[in-house]
């Protein structure tokens, strides 16, 4: 197709011709346009459909406030939904589709709801759909999601990278106009550093869209093009976010590159010069394509040499207006009428300069025909015309500056929201986002606002530049007839939806906005807000001050959620780390699981078996029958030294450490503060002042932190210190009845029973010197030792204590027999732990000493925790050895309806015993230490079960403890 | 937010752990103290809008724990201590 619509000038390449393709036809624009430039340099108006009534919409800005034109961008994996056209820059093999119509945006079956639009009003869905209740989700919802909607997500993963970097600067400069450049310019200049931001690919702002000059020069070519980012909001202590838009205008990005990076700017002074955005009037029918703010159609004209239609009229209430008029003449547009609400002033030279008149209508299905107009003396005409500007003022950019929730102020003078005085610290404000609308005046501000941010002394010259007045006299929406008049076109939100909310009391602007949807989705009411809060403060006899504006919030434009995740997504969401034995692991075959960062060996499968069990309880009963071998260097370890060390484990274990006898260890219960079980594991004694704790691996950072808490904040003179060593040690766990016999063959030391016996821990050697930790501990209720190496010699260690007590056929053990070895022995882990359990409960209410004070042991005693018939835990078995169990199952007393009245406990975790040949639980059950040997049901409604079982003792396995004695 | 480590200066709070009222420091004795005196350490705490001690952790950094003097409304942070020098002059010993 031919470029119909394109005119002279512009910054626009036309020594180069892209080609792409909107709704699957093919065109052809220039390096320099936008999509939408593009599109309307081909004669192409309509670009969308609206989110409620499928009213047939066009751009009506040239950028990131546009309501109307969102496209589909791309496709596959790269599929953006949501883009604004009049901010997408054109690139050869662009490829657009419109969304929110079907079959296609010409003819769209969901037109339907514009004839049926006097359902749709404001507060139809919350009237309308409230019953039966149940009907919301599963019907309504649906439904109407469908109906209304924005575009599409792709279901394909994106195949982009994102990254996320750190700038620091003196000065942020937020807007690349005439006042941001000039603010930059001045502290550069002083030698400062300074980051330049604005959200076109070009920098200039409005210069680029428009004909005056800057000193002798162009505009335009005074402003040089530089990066693409936009500013995302203002946070806490000067710092700010950004999204570099490195390769968005590339098809793909190009190798290594990032398609956008998210930046976290850190600056001491900034400056927003974000200029102003302008606002259209509403009336009857001001929604169709070709109509547009008037300062896009001058952009369009001046910056993109595009005129947007063959026949043109504007209507302003301001000399804006009057600006976009003749901009477009000089151009050879055929301007048909100047249509200006205010009456006396000077009339334009060589054009219909209508004083006193409004546009009351307009027609074209698909796109503008003719408008009608109300002239001053109340004749009403309707002229044919296929684009109409309109400006109702502009309003400046305070979006940045208001959130941190600093109101904005109304200025009378320009009839709009200026900043007001409470922003983010060391953030001014200067050129048309302050109100001072001129260039000159741009430039001036931007300049002071530059010297006063950094205390500068010297000033560069201001160049010479227009400084006319704004001349306004407010008019929001022309009072004529009863059809529709758009306010917001993104949200179809009309001059009657504000009189509906105005009449069902929503007359805060805050409920306005929710009752309404006024300024909501991806423009958030850039060009609408205004206008709709003004006509509710007709509406209510209120000022515009007094009605005030909503809370601005970041970000100020859709920000894509892949910059917002960066490298944070598949394997990289977090860091994972591996064990000493991982490679081993691998090399096996072994399943892994995730425990918090860690992958650790869930269980490692042998030639022949299929399904997990039959690994699991090969690995149990050879543990149990031999030696297994498990690693268990996730669990946290601490070193712990001091001479105050004993004292300080008293403190914060319930149970007593500083008794404890040099080279032995003991199971230690954690409590927080509220007398809750925080955590557990053993300590061992290695000197007189030097301990190394272990704790859980789910645990080990926050008890970590939960110590230097302790030691820095509670008893800050005693003499302890802390530091970490999970990493530092390899430790595996050794059980089975030949335990001793396969580390005999291992450590050079003597490790009898009487050398060593159980919860014995000392340092020792290996292999003939190596460094090693040994201790006597089962958490497997075997006889049992865990051995620990320099992490670095993990896997060596494994390979050799496979090797060397090859003779007793060691097998290495997962986390799964892991926990089948540890319920059989009833001991607590992350089921029972859950943060809402005292030692009470756990059966350890012993542990907790009062002849001390410790974290937690007052409260401990607290009345609601001490019931003598609370929570105990016990084991469960069923009656009929084949039943199932499931975890999170409830317990009921036989013959009680399963209601949550009659719940009287819960299993906390199972597991199936080949010891016992049958499954097993844990729980908790009110009073369980009194019913061990009854017979109570487990109920699980959701599996539909409802199972006798036996409550037993929670050791069910070995409960003298002969084994790991032995 | 910024914090000034007293001994690392200026430091993102993205590496620090907020933990609470800086109250927390001050807490009684489980030998003399009974459940009330623990019930309101733990419990009761003022949540002004304005001025607030509160303690963060330099979890990715060197593991201090701080007083932060923040205001709650504006985020302004006016003092930044070592909670350890804090309970020192607040009586705490061993």
């Amino acid at each position: 197709m031919t470029q119909s619509h394109r005119i002279v000038g512009g910054q626009i390449d036309r020594t180069k011709t892209l080609s792409f393709t909107f709704d699957g036809l093919p065109y052809q624009g220039h390096p320099g346009d936008t999509l939408a430039s593009a599109l309307l340099a081909n004669g192409v108006r309509l670009m969308g459909r609206s989110f409620k009534y499928h009213r047939p919409r066009g751009p009506i800005s040239s950028g990131s406030e546009e309501p109307n034109a969102l496209v589909e961008l791309r496709s596959g994996g790269r599929q953006e939904p949501n883009t604004r056209a009049t901010v997408a820059e054109l690139y050869d093999g662009l490829t657009a589709n419109s969304q929110n119509r079907w079959p296609s945006l010409r003819f769209d079956a969901m037109g339907i709801n514009d004839k049926l639009s006097t359902f749709f009003a404001a507060g139809f869905y919350y009237k309308t759909f409230m019953w039966p209740k149940s009907f919301w989700e599963k019907l309504y919802e649906p439904i109407i999601r469908r109906a209304a909607g924005l575009g599409s997500v792709t279901r394909e993963e994106d195949p982009d990278d994102y990254d996320k970097g750190f700038l620091h600067c003196d000065l942020l400069v937020i807007g690349a106009g005439p006042t941001g450049l000039m603010a930059a310019l001045t502290a550069g200049r002083a030698g400062k550093r300074v980051i330049l931001t604005d959200e076109d690919f070009r920098m200039g702002g409005r210069l680029n869209a428009e004909t005056f000059a800057v000193g002798d020069a162009p505009g335009a070519d005074w402003a040089a093009a530089t990066v693409a980012e936009l500013l995302v909001g203002a946070f806490d202590h000067g710092i700010y976010s950004a999204v570099e838009r490195v390769s968005d205008h590339l098809p793909t990005p190009a190798a290594g590159k990032p398609r956008q990076i998210l930046w976290r700017l850190y600056t001491g002074k900034a400056i927003l010069a974000g200029g102003a955005t302008e606002r259209p009037i509403a009336f009857e029918n001001n929604d169709r394509p070709g109509i547009m703010i008037a300062g896009a159609l001058r952009a369009y004209a001046n910056r993109w040499g595009v005129k947007v239609g063959e026949r043109v009229a504007v209507f302003t209430n301001n000399d804006d207006g009057l600006r976009t008029a003749k901009d477009l003449q000089a151009k050879g547009v055929d301007v048909v009428a100047v249509i200006d609400s205010r009456q006396g002033g000077d009339l334009l030279p060589g054009i219909r300069h209508l004083q006193g008149a409004e546009v009351i209508d307009t027609a074209g299905k698909l796109g503008l025909t003719s408008i009608t107009i109300r002239h001053a003396n109340g004749r009403s005409e309707t002229v044919a015309v296929d684009a109409l500007g309109v400006s109702g003022g502009w309003n400046p950019n305070v979006n940045i500056h208001s959130h941190h929730r600093s109101r904005p102020v109304y200025d009378a003078s320009i009839a709009a929201f200026v900043p007001g005085q409470d922003g983010p610290p060391g953030l001014l404000v200067a050129g048309a986002a302050a109100g001072q609308m001129s260039t000159h005046d741009a430039l001036k501000t931007g300049r002071d606002a530059a010297l006063a941010a950094l205390d500068l002394g010297t000033a560069p010259d201001l160049p010479q530049a227009e400084g006319a007045p704004i001349r306004i006299t407010p008019l929001w929406h022309v009072a004529h007839g009863k059809g529709r008049a758009w306010i917001d076109q993104q949200n179809d939100v009309t001059v009657k939806d504000v009189k509906l909310a105005k009449q069902e009391n929503f007359t805060s602007v805050e409920h306005l906005k929710r009752y309404t949807t006024l300024g909501m989705a991806t423009d958030q009411g850039k060009t609408g807000n205004v206008i709709g809060l003004a006509i509710m403060a007709e509406l209510t006899g209120r000022s515009i001050p007094e009605t005030g504006t909503t809370i601005y919030r970041p970000p100020y434009t859709p920000v894509a959620l892949g910059a917002l995740a960066g490298r944070s997504r598949g394997t990289e969401f977090k860091p994972f780390r591996l064990t000493p034995s991982h490679q081993w692991a691998k090399e096996q075959g072994a399943v892994f699981v995730e425990v918090g960062n860690w992958l650790r060996t869930q269980w490692v499968p042998k030639a022949g078996e299929t399904e997990w069990r039959q690994s699991v309880d090969r690995e149990v009963l050879a543990t149990r029958k031999s030696v297994g071998i498990c690693d268990v260097t996730t669990l946290g370890k601490i070193d712990i030294q001091g001479t105050d060390a004993g004292a300080f484990l008293d403190r914060v274990y319930a149970n007593t450490f500083s008794t404890l006898a040099v080279g032995k260890c003991r199971y230690g219960l954690m409590l927080r503060e509220d007398g809750i079980v925080f955590d557990d594991g053993t300590t061992a004694r290695m000197g007189e002042n030097e301990y190394v704790m272990t704790t859980t691996t789910a645990n080990a950072v926050t008890v970590f932190r939960h110590l230097e808490f302790c030691r820095q904040c509670l008893w800050p003179e005693m003499d302890v210190q802390l530091i970490s060593t999970t990493e530092a040690w390899a430790q595996f766990s050794v059980a089975g009845p030949n335990a001793r016999n396969l580390l005999a063959k291992i450590v050079d030391q003597d490790i009898s029973d009487t050398a060593f016996p159980y919860m014995g821990a000392g340092n020792i050697t290996v292999g003939g010197g190596l460094r090693a930790r040994l201790f006597r501990i089962s958490f497997s209720g075997e006889l049992a030792y865990e051995i620990a190496v320099p992490t670095r010699y993990g896997d060596a260690l494994l390979r050799e204590m496979l090797a060397k007590g090859a003779e007793f056929d060691p097998i290495i053990y997962g986390t799964e027999a892991l926990g089948v070895m540890r319920i059989e022995k009833g001991h607590v882990a992350g089921g029972e732990l859950n943060g809402q359990s005292t030692a009470l409960n756990m059966g350890l209410g012993k542990m907790v000493s009062k002849k001390k004070d410790s974290i937690g042991m007052v409260l401990s005693q607290r009345e609601g925790l001490t019931d003598e018939n609370g929570y105990r835990l016990v084991g469960v078995k069923p009656v009929d050895l084949h039943a199932k169990l499931t975890a999170g199952s409830h317990f009921l007393e036989k013959g009680a309806a399963p209601v949550a009245a009659n719940d009287v406990g819960w299993l906390t975790s199972k597991v199936y015993s080949p010891h016992l040949g049958c499954d097993i639980a844990l729980g908790y059950l009110k009073a369980g230490d009194k019913k061990i040997g009854q017979r109570m049901r487990i109920v699980n409604l959701l599996a539909g079960l409802d199972t006798e079982v036996e409550i037993i003792s929670p050791h069910m396995f070995d409960p003298e403890g002969e084994r790991l004695r032995g | 937010m910024i914090i000034y480590h007293p001994i690392l200066g200026p430091r993102d709070a993205q590496e620090f752990v907020y933990l609470g009222d800086a109250g927390l420091i001050d807490r009684p004795d489980g030998m003399t103290a009974g459940v009330k005196a623990f019930h309101d350490y733990l419990y009761n705490r003022d949540n002004p809008a304005g001025e607030h001690r509160e303690l963060w952790y330099h979890e990715q950094g060197d593991r201090s724990w701080l007083v932060v003097t923040r205001d709650t409304v504006t985020h302004e942070i006016t003092k930044v201590e070592l909670a350890r020098d804090v309970a020192r002059a607040r009586g705490r010993a061993k």
